[in-house]
């Protein structure tokens, strides 16, 4: 009989399932050789390209914390864009303090400018992410009806506050010296502000991976984000690492918000909950909770939108609507699906 | 015959009786009792969006599904009768065809929608309807050879709504029978009939079915119910009655825009009107709606001479000011939905 014992046997993934689960990282490429062949000229579509992935890495930096906070805790906030808006403003705030400084020729002095802009401004979007918790999603836990309500009306309210601090207009924001204007490469121009914004989106990128891989904070939340219950009956306090999840997130979007902020040159107290639209489709697009997942679909929407923008402005939103229902035509949980139980 | 009228759901306490009592004669003898302009608007208004959020708690009442992409079927509606008026010319057929084609497209929009991302959960399903939502206003707002882009369409409605058509020459206490008073009429009888009809269907062992889908969809599965189906069948049930709101509206202010009918504010007033008049009872829409109007149009006078007689103090002043006015309803909006989830009817009720 102990011949013909089972034995365990570990089946590997297949070619074939390796070429799936793949699939979703080429899909940005295609996409970038497929807007080339439909523009045609190659310089224009290096200028469009840039600004494509400045655009999809700026989107990434704001869904990125709305998407780990879902994975980790099922809590969706409808009220990050108000993150957005409110580090725009305080950036907006810092910088135009250090006028100075932003208005030098100086490259370090105008970079120096953007960094405390955005340093001041995470600092404070990450404080309210913090009050945000416990004031207004706390008590909602496991309750996703009211999660939702709740935290739209924690919009309303922090949109109202930006009114009182900051006036109701749109406020002209300047970028430094040294960030305006374009670098020429041929017939292409590309301006210096996305190639600076492709540079920190990539380095953000990089580093919250590395967080995510390589430290025992990553671990426990990636622990968490596939299952919660378990992570706490080892003996950790999942609710505090969710907090501090949730205020990295808040200082993300408040990071986003400051460079958005830039890339428009203009700021509203509603730019949030409208960058919210291409966030929510990112999230949507990558798989919730997935942070690969919403770094593909970031790219993918933004080079989409630019692509767009160009070929037929007037259905720019609306292809990426599209590409969304076409994503979960083909994976209904979205690219890269994270939280199956929950 | 009163209980056949509203299905059997009455409203269960005396002052919220009264207070029902007293909007359903308020509206109904609005042109009358406050003659002028203003409050027959106001009047109006309160009837189309009895109906708009009546048709929201349906869906987020009764169902327990956040949809934001309400505002786009009410806008669909309006913009139904107001692209057939302006082609077709004033005319009662025109505003028929619109009122079919509204409803139609919202019908088979919000089939798609739900068919595609109810099966999912809560959450996935209101991301969905906020980013089809925009979407769909900034379409709209591009198309402008067709729906009049930002500016939207003033078109002329049938002679005999206008103020111009006389219906007798003598005046009843002192208001002139005209149009204007039979569109009144038309829209506030409109809004009862729906009213009445969307009282039915939560009544029915539909509305019955949905309440279980909401409190434990799991179990609702287990014992047989399609809970897809229900779903789907409330979300679409909710854009038909949300567009034929907005085909009223389009017949009354004879303008469609994108701010009044799709914008992200309204679909927040929506909201808010929902909850502070209370989640799941049709009755919180008439109390919702016409609280939130009424503060709407007369609360920011008030808070006008607030802002004069705390002028003094600066912080205060500020916070008072006319336009601060949705941050106070945010406030009450986020208390409420800890404190009093069932609104101002549960409380009511629960008072006995």
């Amino acid at each position: 009989m102990s011949e013909t014992a089972i034995r365990p046997k570990l089946v590997g993934p297949t070619p074939l399932e390796r070429v799936r689960r793949a699939a979703p990282l080429l899909l940005a490429p295609v996409m970038a050789l497929a807007g080339l062949a439909a523009i045609g000229d190659p310089s224009v579509w290096l200028t469009l390209t840039v600004a494509g992935l400045a655009m999809g890495l700026m989107i990434f930096i704001m869904a990125s914390g709305l998407t780990v906070v879902f994975g980790l805790m099922d809590v969706i906030n409808f009220g990050h864009g108000a993150f957005v808006s409110v580090g725009a403003f305080v950036g907006f705030t810092v910088l135009a303090w250090l006028a100075g400084w932003t208005q030098s020729p100086a490259v370090i002095l105008n970079l120096a400018a953007v960094f405390l802009a955005i340093l001041a401004s995470m600092a404070i979007t990450g404080a309210l992410g913090l009050a945000f918790e416990r004031v207004i999603v706390k008590p909602v836990y496991g309750h996703h009806l009211k999660q939702i309500l709740v935290t739209m009306g924690g919009l309303i309210v922090a949109q109202q506050l930006i009114h009182v601090v900051w006036g109701p207009d749109a406020i002209h924001v300047a970028r430094p010296q040294s960030l305006q204007g374009s670098f020429i490469f041929g017939e292409a121009a590309i301006e210096k502000y996305r190639v600076f914004a492709v540079g920190i989106g990539l380095v953000l990128f990089l580093a919250m991976r590395h967080v995510l891989r390589a430290t025992r904070l990553g671990l426990l939340v990636r622990a968490g984000v596939e299952n919660g219950e378990m992570v706490e009956a080892l003996g950790y306090r999942i609710r505090r690492l969710f907090l501090l999840v949730f205020m990295a997130g808040s200082a993300l979007a408040g990071l986003g918000g400051v460079m958005w902020g830039l890339y428009q040159e203009t700021i509203t107290a509603h730019m949030g909950s409208e960058i919210m639209v291409l966030v929510f489709v990112v999230v949507i697009i990558g798989g919730l909770g997935s942070i690969e997942g919403c770094f593909i679909g970031a790219l993918l929407v933004g080079l989409l939108a630019n692509y767009m923008a160009f070929l037929a402005p007037k259905i720019a939103l609306v292809s990426t609507i599209a590409l969304m229902v076409g994503v979960l035509m083909w994976r209904p949980q979205g690219l890269y699906p994270v939280v199956k139980a929950k | 015959m009163i209980n056949t009228l509203f299905s059997g759901d009455r409203p269960q306490s005396r002052i919220l009786a009264a207070i029902l009592i007293l909007i359903g004669l308020a509206l109904a003898f609005a042109p009358f009792l406050f003659p002028g302009t203003k409050p027959l608007d106001t009047a109006a208004r309160i009837c189309i969006f009895i109906v708009l959020v009546a048709s929201y708690d349906l869906l987020l009442g009764y169902t327990g599904i956040v949809s934001f992409a309400h505002t786009m079927f009410f806008g669909i509606g309006a913009y139904g009768v107001a692209i057939a008026l302006s082609v077709m010319g004033p005319g009662f057929s025109a505003i028929g065809v619109g009122v079919v084609a509204g409803t139609l497209v919202s019908a088979v929009l919000a089939l798609a929608i739900g068919l595609f991302s109810l099966r999912v959960k809560a959450i996935f399903f209101a991301m969905v309807t906020l980013a089809v939502a925009s979407a769909f206003a900034v379409l709209v707002s591009q198309m402008s050879g067709f729906t009049g882009g930002e500016d939207g369409l003033t078109y002329r409605i049938p002679r005999e709504l206008t103020p111009a058509f006389r219906l007798a020459d003598f005046r009843l206490f002192d208001v002139r029978l005209d149009g204007r008073l039979l569109a009144y009429y038309l829209v506030f009888f409109c809004a009862l009939a729906l009213f009445l009809a969307m009282l039915r269907i939560v009544n029915s062992p539909f509305g019955t079915t949905l309440k279980a889908v909401r409190d434990n969809a799991f179990r609702a599965e287990a014992i047989g119910y399609r809970v897809i189906w229900y779903r789907t069948t409330a979300t679409v049930l909710s854009a038909a009655m949300a567009s034929l709101a907005g085909a009223l509206l389009a017949i009354w202010i004879r303008y469609t825009g994108p701010a009044t009918t799709l914008s992200m504010e309204i679909m927040i007033d929506i909201l808010l009107m929902v909850v502070i008049g209370g989640m799941g009872t049709m009755y919180g829409a008439v109390i919702g709606a016409t609280l939130f109007i009424l503060a709407q149009t007369y609360l920011q006078n008030l808070m006008g001479a607030a802002e004069q007689a705390t002028e003094a103090l600066p912080l205060v002043s500020v916070l008072l000011a006319p336009e601060r006015w949705l941050l106070w309803l945010g406030v009450l909006f986020i208390l409420s939905v800890y404190f009093f989830p069932d609104g101002v009817v549960g409380r009511l009720r629960r008072r006995g």
